[in-house]
């Protein structure tokens, strides 16, 4: 067992972890954090990117240890008092998600995409959201909903 | 006077059902957790064919954390054979499918032995320990060979590896070939395709032993279906099972299903007296949850040198697998009606015999028989046109069901209610630069362009609202198709429609609270709409086809009607007037000719609530169901058209532009339809381009993961440019036709239709999908079809 901090979502948490641990089972069935899932065993579809330190990552492909001391957020931590982040609000009128597994990693990964090119075109986004897949929109509609927040100055 | 109501059918409303995804408030059925779970993890079989000599799980057992570990033997007495629906053929042979192998391993990822124990590391671990020792045993791949006369058996005890035939004809196609000046002869083959819905299955199952009732939640697309054929399967009594699809994170057919791991999970959970999970990683899902397509299609077509279509000739191989899953058999029979598509023709011959294969099951995918059918159709005619010298567009205009010629009763014996194809096809090929494109084309082939331009034609229909229950009898299918509406009026005036099917990604809360909101009158927001849990919606067929609108949509439709009825009843008595002078409007009752004399709906489901004064000998309850069983099916239609630059140096293939006019009938939300058709269309192109389940010599999946299994990102597809006409159905009061599939029905052929354009002054006739770079580079070199 090995001992981490972690703060997630704005709350610190203390806990002896097996070193093997994955992040994704330390934020789901850890802490119980289940507005991450996960999508596959080879961190190629993206469902569980989640952001550490500013970075967005596939928390399936990263052991718990690894962010210890960091500060991570998840989907579950980007509505403030009720209101919900331009991606997400774009998200919804866009229609930008289905059956809604992807979204999740969708959000987070874009909002990395849109730190680092606040003003993006559309094969941007495309290529930006490369590591994220989605079986039910065909994109269209996330590229769309991307472009739409970045449009909200979205750079936080 | 309350201002009118805005109609909601119609409008594009984002959807209700977002706010809990996109805040990850979500309900997936890995995230539900209760006191005591323990959770389960299956030992798979590494061959593709072998008998099993020994598994030994003492090893297992004594690792700690390990709470029990079993054998296919130690738990066969306990479940029945998993279920095929569907013999389709008099004869299918329908072998013995257990959910846990027991003598026998038939396919790579055949489950041989489960792990319980205290958390999902430990059960993995514990897998490891299992011992087993196999036999291997001859493998049959490939599906022709699995009928030639010494191919090994896949149940040896069938002795034989032909699971039906299956033979309708309409016409004498003999006949009709004598008198064609062309005939067009081709092979078609339909790749294996991995349907991978994002979320992987995922089962979960709480006992209550004190009264041996279960509630078992399955990311499933089928709980009505599901909890019938766990009782069967089991033997616990269908009213000790519940069964709840939580949040279900896509299906595409792949979760129409019942799965072995679903019996396992409520089998050992009542053994155990324990609530379990299951969940099934990436690699678990590509291995084992069921395949699409995997078909070969001869497909001949006999026409006059005008270009006019005689007759139609179909014979299909069609890869079963290795075992029959609930509607395995019936899957490219369902496409039979469908090659004839929007042609008049005189003569039709089909025939399919269905083949056991020692690969993964093949069951229902995005369309079900219908793309594989729209696939050779729309692919022979564009080669049928080269063939003539004609434009495909000409081609298909010579051939189709006029507008005016509706209702028409196809060769295949389908009658189509309404359609439009000249409208459809028209507004794409104004939107597509049909003309300038095709100027293009003939400019990159007069300057020997190294990049040519391929243009890809498309005009489908498909059958949707599955189905007439009568028709599924007739072809055997041992279930109906009828579909199940509730809606309760709350004394507040709220309102609660129960609807039997069960959305996956559709959206059918926002959509059905449309339907229920006109014709009740009430605000949109003050429905809910509730589904996918069997204690809740008692009755349905579930949600798979592109049924759920034309049959359960339309059951909202018809139960809110028989609401208003009895609410009619009810206002006419407080409002002391004959129901005949009574107009409903608004979501009001007023006396005609005197609008103060009013009652809204609401007052009326309080006074029935209060039940105080209600007209004599009426129940106090306004509520109402509607089971509904459609006469017929419905036939929405559309041009899909795809311009695609091949590289004939690298084989690369890019789609320029993509262009559909869809003609779904009526349009309950414009916002959702559009989404529907991108994701069908996506897939389609996957089929086209990219995907393909590739299994090696020893029966081993090659492409196992994600890594290997190329599902399209953002970058490898192109933007799409959707439009519609709207030509209602005749056959349902909403006007409805269905759209999930559609997309996915008419892109594949679109795209490889471009592809062969573009290569067909190189004397390519076919590329053979996916249409990899290295296939069309082959078919470059060959000048003819290329095989894989």
């Amino acid at each position: 067992m090995t001992h981490i901090s972690l703060k997630v979502d704005g709350t610190t948490y203390e806990d002896d972890v097996e070193p093997r641990l994955l992040l994704i089972h330390y934020l789901r069935d850890r802490l119980g954090l289940t507005g991450t899932p996960i999508g596959c065993d080879t961190s190629n579809c993206g469902s569980c990117t989640v952001d550490l330190d500013g970075e967005s990552v596939k928390s399936c492909s990263l052991l718990a240890v690894q962010a210890d001391g960091g500060e991570v957020t998840t989907v579950q931590g980007l509505a403030h008092d009720g209101e919900w982040s331009e991606l997400q609000k774009a998200f919804h009128v866009r229609h930008a998600l289905q059956c809604g597994y992807c979204t999740p990693g969708m959000i987070m990964a874009a909002r990395d995409l849109l730190r680092e090119h606040p003003h993006p075109t559309p094969d941007e986004v495309r290529h930006g959201l490369e590591g994220n897949l989605c079986r039910c929109t065909g994109y269209q509609n996330i590229v769309r909903a991307v472009l739409d927040a970045a449009e909200q100055e979205v750079t936080t | 006077m309350t201002e009118a109501v805005q109609r909601e059918v119609g409008r594009a409303r984002p959807r209700k059902e977002d706010a809990h995804l996109i805040t990850g408030q979500t309900n997936w059925t890995d995230n539900i957790s209760v006191n005591g779970l323990l959770h389960l993890a299956i030992l798979r079989s590494p061959m593709a064919h072998a008998r099993i000599d020994r598994v030994d799980v003492s090893a297992a057992l004594e690792r700690p954390g390990v709470i029990a570990a079993f054998s296919g033997r130690d738990v066969a007495e306990s479940m029945g054979s998993l279920p095929c629906a569907w013999p389709v053929a008099e004869g299918t042979v329908v072998p013995d499918h257990p959910p846990i192998a027991v003598d026998e391993v038939r396919y790579a990822g055949d489950p041989v032995a489960v792990v319980v124990a205290r958390d999902r590391y430990t059960a993995a671990d514990a897998l490891e320990a299992v011992e087993v020792d196999y036999t291997p045993l001859p493998t049959v791949l490939d599906i022709e060979g699995a009928l030639a006369e010494d191919a090994p058996l896949v149940h040896s005890d069938k002795g034989t590896n032909r699971c039906y035939d299956y033979r309708t004809t309409d016409g004498d196609y003999a006949a009709a070939k004598a008198r064609a000046d062309v005939v067009v002869t081709r092979r078609y083959h339909q790749q294996r395709l991995i349907p991978s819905a994002m979320e992987p299955r995922a089962v979960v199952v709480t006992p209550l032993a004190a009264s041996g009732e279960f509630t078992l939640y399955s990311a499933t697309q089928i709980p009505h279906v599901l909890r019938v054929l766990l009782a069967v399967t089991t033997g616990i009594p269908e009213n000790k099972i519940r069964v709840v699809a939580p949040d279900v994170g896509g299906g595409f057919g792949s979760k129409l299903q019942v799965y072995g791991e679903e019996v396992i999970t409520l089998v050992l959970a009542k053994r155990l007296g324990r609530p379990l999970k299951w969940t099934e990683s990436r690699s678990e899902a590509n291995l084992a949850t069921h395949h699409g397509r995997s078909q070969v299609q001869d497909i001949e077509v006999a026409a006059r040198r005008d270009g006019t279509v005689l007759g139609l000739k179909v014979s299909l191989l069609a890869d079963m697998g290795a075992y029959l899953m609930l509607l395995s058999p019936g899957i490219p029979v369902l496409g039979a009606s469908m090659y004839p598509a929007i042609y008049k023709m005189g003569a039709y011959e089909f025939s399919c015999t269905g083949v056991f294969t020692n690969r993964t099951p093949i069951d229902a995918y995005r369309g079900a028989g219908r793309p594989e059918a729209t696939f050779a159709i729309e692919r022979i005619m564009d080669d049928l046109a080269a063939e003539l010298g004609m434009d495909p567009i000409e081609l298909r205009r010579h051939n189709w069901i006029r507008h005016e010629e509706f209702p028409y009763t196809t060769i295949a014996g389908l009658t189509y209610d309404s359609g439009n194809y000249e409208a459809a096809t028209d507004k794409a090929l104004a939107l597509f630069d049909y003309d300038k494109l095709r100027a293009e084309q003939a400019d990159r082939i007069e300057h020997q362009d190294t990049v040519r331009l391929g243009i890809g034609v498309s005009t489908y229909t498909e059958m949707c609202g599955l189905a007439p229950s009568r028709w599924l009898g007739e072809m055997r299918y041992a279930a109906g198709g009828w579909e199940a509406a509730s809606i309760r009026m709350l004394p507040t005036g709220k309102v609660e429609v129960i609807t039997g099917t069960s959305p996956h990604g559709q959206g059918h809360v926002t959509s059905w609270s449309q339907i229920a909101a006109d014709v009740l009158g009430v605000p949109f927001d003050d429905v809910e709409v509730m589904h996918g849990d069997t204690m809740l919606a008692t009755q349905g067929m579930d949600t798979y086809g592109s049924r759920s609108l034309v049959v359960g949509g339309v059951a909202v439709h018809e139960a809110a009607r028989k609401v208003v009825d009895k609410a009619r009843k009810v206002a006419a008595h407080l409002l002391e007037a004959n129901e005949a002078d009574l107009d409903f409007a608004d979501g009001a009752f007023c006396v005609k000719g005197s609008p103060e004399a009013r009652k809204t709906i609401q007052e009326v489901a309080f006074a029935t609530f209060a039940s105080h004064d209600l007209p004599d000998g009426m129940e106090p309850s306004i509520n109402a169901e509607h089971v509904l069983d459609p006469d017929t099916f419905s036939f929405p239609h559309g041009t899909h058209l795809c311009a695609a630059e091949v590289d004939t140096e690298t084989g690369a293939v890019r789609i320029r532009s993509y262009v559909c006019v869809d003609d779904v009938g009526k349009v309950v939300n414009p916002l959702i339809v559009e989404g529907q058709l991108h994701g069908g269309i996506a897939q389609g192109i996957a089929q086209a381009l990219y995907e393909e389940a590739v299994y090696d010599e020893e029966g081993n999946l090659v492409t196992g993961t994600l890594a290997d299994y190329l599902v399209p990102a953002a970058p490898d597809l192109p933007e799409f440019v959707t439009d519609r006409t709207e030509t209602p159905a005749t056959s349902n009061p909403l006007g409805v036709k269905g759209v999930g599939e559609a997309g996915t029905i008419a892109s594949t052929p679109a795209v490889v239709n471009a592809v062969v354009d573009a290569l067909r002054p190189f004397g390519v006739r076919d590329v053979r999908m996916p249409c990899t770079p290295e296939r069309v580079w082959q078919a470059l070199r060959t000048g003819k079809e290329a095989s894989a």
